[in-house]
């Protein structure tokens, strides 16, 4: 029996937030060292099997079955292809900036610490996770603690409401899929929650077009497809930096993710029919979202409503079902990760010296914080789609497919670039630019080493794949090519 | 006639009517140096009573023993180790609360209730069946009502007698129906039945366990017996009693009516209960400032969603309520024992005044996490398997209008688990420093609420040997 690599890596924030609550509350560094080490483990372990993942195979790999409850058919099955490895990859990454992102937090870090790596955990999970139970099982557990590291260490402001609101629309959204699953796994009459097992099921086309529509769009909630988007700008402004950029840095893609795996791989003729529904509801995601972006003075809220858009994007390439259009989805996804991680953590990063957000009271912080404004200004160009980074690499593909299925949409949607790059631009300017004034002279700190390393980080992320798109889109390809044979099998 | 197997078969209770005795002598003994010590007492013998009797009473085969007076099956089996257990945990938590630790009586009669609800779970006879709910509800009447002198307590008692005296009357009647039309008074022997005799016993019976199990419209009593009576008696209320009164539904409909048109008729009349006590326990749950009162309502809400298992009339829906029963009278438990713990040092059932608590004491906060979640139906504990079951024995039914009833309901649960929650975790005292006053636990609390807390977390991680052990209920009722 080979190493179980993927049940470590669920396995192992959950049990370093374990410990670490069990650690006593006013040993804080060790507490914070605890968490460290348990993140830079969790991120060998994803580089690793990133690195070892073999393309020409293909395919699902590092698979581990053990039976849970044989008599429902809910096994512990877990496995990786070309579209999760790349975001078991970002979620080591997030996880590991987002702890020493946190270092500062002083407010009971051993809970704050612990709750984050709960979350991880079932981030990790549902990527993993090849069995429909265990990804719901999963989904929850990444959703819970979101609740309480918002509504605890998030904006005094909003939190306790922008908290419940999240929480609610994420419940509705996963239970209403949850019936969809069980509906599934009676109509099947094979008695197993096994996805690879039910892809063969064969369900009758009447079914999955009822089903496909709930199953889809209950997950895509968490992905902020329009009209269910409403939660998420308030819940990345309300949440403390870590959790922000957990939440928009891979749990949306948790949602798009789940959409894809469970909505159009398990029923592929229901997506083939609601398609142009998708297609629609996401060019508004995209082009409603960019200009709701535009009009935002916080620049938390501009990254919020960014994101809003640039997911859109991702549904908008699923919702093709072509291969381009699916591959620069499934690749935007790790784009969009790295880049909104280090948005808000650049954001904090200002946050916390300057003591707003509001753009036009921000400038010539650049003088003061010129690595933060560096990273940020990488950031933006992934953002505008510049080639030479991932955001290039990731969304021209998207327009591709979206052309070959309706062009008028991809002009529509093409839209977006602009109004992203005028956003974009105008807040770099505003922010990092021009004179600074006169209050923060003097009050602006240098950012930490650590700080200095999660950025560069995840820049090295973006730009990396920017110039070499060929660490990841064959890989992606492969898992691609699979679900277009399930499209075309049914 | 006599043989082994009926020791076996009555093994729990002889074990608990022993141990009852002791407890009388022993306080005659120890005269009132230490109640504490009647309770660990109690405590330890139930452990020893779950221990021998889950190796020994395990049937291996269904049989009627006693004339047919106790059914000896897997589904009994179960429910007793349940009740044991709830009376273990109970009788801990039990041993700091004012006077009701204090007094020998007080798990007398908590032992006492304990083997008339195991006799509820193996009865196979109708006169057996009444006389065990007796033998089960005069002893919770008093614990009710046991602290004489507090006004709340006392009407608690009151309150929880005249319902219940009601209420067990009307099914009283409904057995004797039964018995007038078929002549016979064992749940084997009775199979034939007319129409209208058939309706007017599901209805008469529904409201008796409706009563039991404080399942909308028959729960009005709830709130104010969960309020009033010592903490964890409300508890105990609320988790092994009901669970028991599930006993009873599972083995009277299921028993008489399993399959035909009177089926259709006792699952749809349920089925309708059910939905109507999810809705109302939820909706005005969201409304109440009082912590016991809350979940006093979470409580009836969950007696609903349990009750969609049962109507599922498959052996699947019987393992799901079971299993449902399981996690739940943990969950509840620590619920309770918590709250009991919170207002035992702050003398306060209020929800605003538990603000601070995170801080004042984050063990228990810790607890309460594991157990609201619970309740609220988050993985990896034990409410969310738990109700993915229930549900999936309703699609599987067909029933999925039922499901999406109980899927809606659970998000109105999630806003206010949440918002104490969110009372526990982020508000501040007002104008005090929460280091000055912490919340001690003493050791009986410690114990218990961390025996439940791994015990709701073992049942959501590791649910195959639990479900195992709930759908072997199902073995003999099909």
């Amino acid at each position: 029996m080979t190493f179980p690599i993927l049940s470590v890596i669920i396995f192992t924030p959950l049990v370093a937030a374990l410990i670490i609550l069990m650690m006593p509350a006013e040993r804080k560094t060790e507490i914070r060292m605890a968490a460290l080490l348990s993140a830079i483990f969790a991120l060998a372990l994803s580089f690793w099997v990133y690195l070892s993942y073999d393309q020409a195979a293909a395919g699902y790999q590092f698979v581990e079955k053990y039976n849970w409850l044989p008599q429902f058919g809910i096994s512990l099955h877990l496995g990786v292809d070309g579209i999760s490895t790349p975001l078991v990859l970002l979620t080591g990454v997030v996880m590991f900036t987002g702890v020493i992102i946190s270092w500062g937090i002083d407010d009971r870090p051993r809970e704050f610490f612990a709750f984050l790596f709960i979350l991880a955990s079932g981030v990790f999970g549902v990527f993993v996770a090849l069995d429909l139970f265990m990804l719901f099982f999963f989904y929850e557990i990444a959703v819970f603690p979101m609740y309480l590291l918002i509504a605890i260490w998030g904006w005094v402001k909003t939190r306790e409401y922008a908290a419940m609101k999240l929480t609610l629309y994420l419940f509705i959204g996963s239970v209403i899929a949850l019936i969809g699953a069980l509906a599934m796994y009676f109509n099947s009459g094979m008695g197993t929650f096994d996805m690879l097992m039910l892809e063969t099921a064969n369900f009758s086309a009447r079914f999955q077009q009822i089903w496909f529509l709930p199953v889809f769009m209950g997950f895509a909630v968490l992905g902020g497809i329009f009209p269910f988007h409403n939660w998420s700008p308030d819940g990345h402004v309300a949440a403390p930096t870590a959790v922000s950029m957990f939440h928009a840095g891979v749990l949306m893609k948790l949602g798009a993710f789940a959409a894809l795996r469970v909505g159009i791989m398990l029923l592929p003729l229901g997506a083939k029919f609601w398609s142009p529904l998708i297609l629609a509801l996401a060019t508004v995601n995209v082009v409603y979202g960019a200009f709701i972006a535009m009009t935002q003075t916080d620049l938390k809220y501009m990254i919020g409503f960014s994101s809003v858009s640039h997911m859109g994007l991702v549904m908008l390439g699923f919702a093709t079902l072509t291969r381009d259009g699916m591959t620069g989805a499934s690749v935007q996804m790790f784009s969009h990760g790295a880049m909104t991680a280090l948005f808000f953590a650049a954001t904090g990063m200002v946050y916390d010296r300057a003591h707003t957000r509001q753009i036009p009271e921000l400038g010539g912080m650049a003088k003061a914080l010129p690595y933060v404004a560096v990273t940020f200004i990488i950031g933006g160009l992934v953002s505008m789609g510049m080639p030479g980074f991932s955001g290039f690499v990731a969304e021209f593909p998207i327009f591709m497919g979206v052309w070959q299925v309706k062009p008028w949409i991809a002009i529509l949607s093409a839209l977006s670039i602009v109004i992203t790059a005028a956003y974009i631009m105008l807040a770099i300017r505003r922010t990092f630019f021009g004179e600074m004034p006169a209050e923060f002279e003097g009050h602006i700190g240098p950012i930490s080493v650590m700080d200095k390393v999660a950025l560069t980080l995840l820049s090295a992320m973006m730009i990396t794949l920017g110039v070499f798109p060929g660490v990841m889109v064959p890989m992606v390809q492969t898992g691609i090519d699979n679900v277009l044979r399930i499209l075309g099998g049914a | 006639m006599f043989d082994s197997s009926m020791i076996m078969a009555i093994l729990p209770e002889l074990m608990l009517l022993i141990l009852a005795l002791l407890v009388l002598v022993m306080e005659l003994v120890w005269k009132n140096e230490n109640g504490r010590k009647l309770g660990w007492l109690t405590a330890g013998g139930l452990l020893l009573v779950l221990v021998v009797s889950a190796f020994l009473g395990k049937p291996a085969e269904a049989s009627d023993v006693f004339g047919g007076m106790i059914r000896y099956d897997s589904l009994g089996f179960i429910f007793k180790m349940l009740f044991v257990f709830g009376a273990m945990l109970t009788s801990l938590f039990m041993m700091d609360s004012e006077k009701l630790g204090q007094r020998g009586e007080s798990y007398i009669l908590l032992l006492v209730a304990t083997i008339g609800m195991s006799f509820m779970a193996t009865a196979g006879d109708l006169i057996m069946l009444y006389l065990a709910i007796e033998t089960t509800s005069i002893p919770m009447y008093i614990l009710a009502g046991f602290m004489r002198d507090d006004k709340k307590s006392t009407e608690a008692g009151l309150k929880y007698l005249l319902f219940g005296a009601m209420t067990s009357a009307i099914m009283l009647y409904g057995f004797s129906l039964i018995f007038g039309f078929t002549g016979s008074t064992s749940l084997t022997a009775i199979t034939s039945f007319s129409l209208p005799l058939a309706v007017g016993v599901i209805l008469l019976i529904a409201v008796g366990v409706g009563f039991k199990i404080s399942l909308a419209p028959f729960h009005f009593w709830a709130p104010d017996v969960y309020e009033g009576a010592p903490t964890p008696i409300s508890g105990f209320l609320s988790t092994a009693s009901k669970a028991a009164g599930f006993a009873v539904i599972m083995r009277l409909f299921i028993g008489l009516f399993p399959s035909g048109e009177y089926a259709q008729m006792w699952t749809l009349t349920l089925a309708i209960l059910a939905s109507l006590s999810m809705t109302i326990g939820n909706v005005v749950a969201l409304r109440q400032s009082n912590i016991k009162r809350m979940l006093a309502y979470s409580s009836i809400a969950h007696a609903g969603y349990a009750l969609v298992g049962a109507v599922s009339l498959s052996e699947l829906g019987v393992g799901s309520v079971t299993f449902y029963l399981i996690a739940y009278v943990m969950t509840n438990l620590a619920a309770f024992g918590i709250v009991a713990a919170f207002s035992r040092v702050t003398g306060s059932d209020e929800i605003s005044d538990y603000a601070g608590m995170s801080r004042r004491n984050p063990g228990l906060a810790l607890a309460m996490l594991v157990a609201f979640l619970s309740l609220t139906g988050m993985p990896p504990f034990g409410g969310f398997v738990a109700k993915v079951f229930v549900f999936a024995a309703a699609v599987e039914a067909g029933m999925i209008w039922l499901a999406i009833v109980g899927v809606l309901n659970s998000i109105v649960g999630v806003y206010y688990y949440l918002t104490v929650l969110k009372v526990v975790y982020l508000h501040r005292m007002e104008g005090e420093n929460e280091a000055e006053h912490p919340i001690p636990l003493t050791r009986p609390y410690a114990i218990a609420l961390t025996v439940l807390s791994v015990a709701i977390l073992l049942v959501g991680v590791i649910f195959g040997p639990w479900f195992n052990a709930a759908s072997s209920a199902a073995l003999n009722l099909f």
